[in-house]
């Protein structure tokens, strides 16, 4: 399959590994991503707590541009997939807010193309089992617990993904990968997203329940597919409760045997290669 | 004359909000409410009872995380998240500011940077913040690390037609 792919700022930088990740099982996968032209940023938390019609503007300038392509757009990032599904939520049921984008922009709105995650995509339309068969090394041993996180799941009626109070898709995937998913009921819960930097006490106490929880379910390690639940959790949560913490796409590579998560593992802050090594996965 | 309520509901643009009961499925599901002023259910009766400068002078505006709990479970749909959204813009526009000023700092130094180069840039919005903020010295440690570890990319690419991108932020300029 095609998609149009979002790759979001972070993708340069702190979430380096996980842009990377994601190319490579989507290429493993028979995903062709094309990235969309001469994107720019969603505007993330900081447009829609300040400014309204900003935070409609800045994702509806990049559909625009991935409308003319046609294809459904992939989003790994949490954060820039919920700002795109609100901006098309809000640009398709309001006309006149429609009209105005259109001319502040200067590109015309059309619906049809999809905003897709690359959980829903690999769950959906590349399906367990054909991720099953491209397993080469089981993640034995591996105990992670999933975590959701807030922006692929809320408001439900926008985002359209998943069970939004105990989402399952990425158990499914982990699990297809042979690890042993654990249960626990902190799935959706808040890391304290942007507040990361502004009120990093705030987050540090939400990120230390989120660790010590995942470590009463008896998981060791935690699994995302948000940049900034894996910055909050792998560098905010105290010494004592950190564990490693993966972006999913990272484990799909490992367990199909594709190059990079040697090179991936490293740009952690919380070190993951002795719970790899130990397990024997690497 | 429009009062504080009658603003908020025609700027939320859904649900009005005297529909909320105040069964406080939104406090009990708010990750943030243990370190608010005012909790979210709290807040919608102080629209209603016309506490504007309050409201508007409250930390618990800019401490929602915009997790949307609330509005997913609101019985009533009323869409808190969104209200929150509301009464940051009109704290701005008022000419209130922030309670929270490291949290507005933070937004402005993201959304400036995304106006200088059409993307974020990372380290540059870091050295923004910390002048905006006046907090220089924390997180020394972990953007030395960050650096070290190849996390932090300097030379990021930009948008090349930024042009396109500042004229967004010039035309829904507010306040």
């Amino acid at each position: 399959m095609k998609v149009s792919i979002y790759p979001g700022c972070s993708a340069h930088g702190t979430a380096k590994e996980y842009s990377q990740s994601i190319e490579a099982v989507s290429h493993a996968l028979g995903i062709e991503t094309q990235e969309i032209d001469d994107w720019s940023c969603c505007g993330a938390t900081s447009a829609h707590s300040t400014n309204y019609k900003l935070s409609v503007a800045l994702p509806a300038r990049n559909l625009m541009i991935a409308q003319k392509k046609g294809l459904d757009v992939m989003i790994p990032c949490a954060a820039c997939f919920n700002r795109f599904k609100s901006a098309q939520h809000h640009l398709e049921k309001d006309k006149a807010l429609r009209a105005e984008m259109e001319s502040i922009i200067g590109a015309k709105f059309t619906d049809g193309i999809s905003i897709r995650n690359p959980i829903d995509i690999i769950a959906n339309d590349i399906g367990f089992d054909a991720l099953e068969k491209k397993v080469v090394k089981k993640l034995e041993g591996l105990k992670p617990v999933s975590y959701y996180g807030c922006l692929l799941l809320r408001p439900p009626e926008v985002c359209e993904f998943d069970d939004y109070e105990n989402p399952v898709l990425l158990d499914k995937i982990l699990t297809a990968c042979g690890a042993d998913v654990k249960k626990w009921s902190f799935k959706t819960d808040c890391c304290g997203g942007s507040l990361s930097i502004s009120r990093t006490d705030i987050v540090a106490k939400m990120v230390n329940k989120l660790a010590s929880m995942a470590k009463e379910a008896g998981a060791n390690c935690i699994v995302t597919a948000c940049p900034l639940c894996m910055g909050n959790l792998d560098m905010r949560a105290e010494a004592s409760l950190k564990m490693p913490v993966f972006y999913f796409t990272e484990l799909l590579a490992l367990a199909m045997g594709l190059p990079g998560p040697e090179k991936w593992f490293k740009i952690h802050i919380t070190d993951p290669m002795p719970l790899v090594q130990s397990l024997k996965l690497m | 004359m429009k009062t504080f309520l009658d603003e908020v509901n025609e700027r939320i643009d859904g649900v009005p909000i005297q529909r909320c009961y105040h069964c406080r499925k939104c406090t009990a599901g708010c990750p943030m409410a243990f370190v608010m002023e005012y909790n979210p259910n709290k807040v919608i009766k102080m629209i209603q009872m016309g506490k504007k400068d309050q409201v508007l002078g409250s930390s618990t505006i800019w401490l929602c995380a915009s997790c949307e709990t609330c509005i997913t479970r609101c019985p009533n749909e009323v869409d808190i998240a969104r209200m929150m959204d509301v009464l940051r813009q009109m704290a701005l526009e008022s000419g209130k500011g922030a309670k929270e000023k490291s949290v507005l700092a933070f937004h402005e130094a993201f959304l400036s940077s995304i106006r200088s180069g059409g993307r974020l840039n990372e380290p540059m919005m870091m050295v923004n913040y910390k002048l905006k903020s006046g907090d220089l010295f924390s997180d020394m440690a972990l953007g030395l690390d960050m650096f070290t570890k190849g996390k932090l990319s300097i030379f990021a690419p930009k948008t090349k037609d930024v042009a396109s991108v500042r004229k967004i932020f010039e035309r829904t300029k507010t306040a």
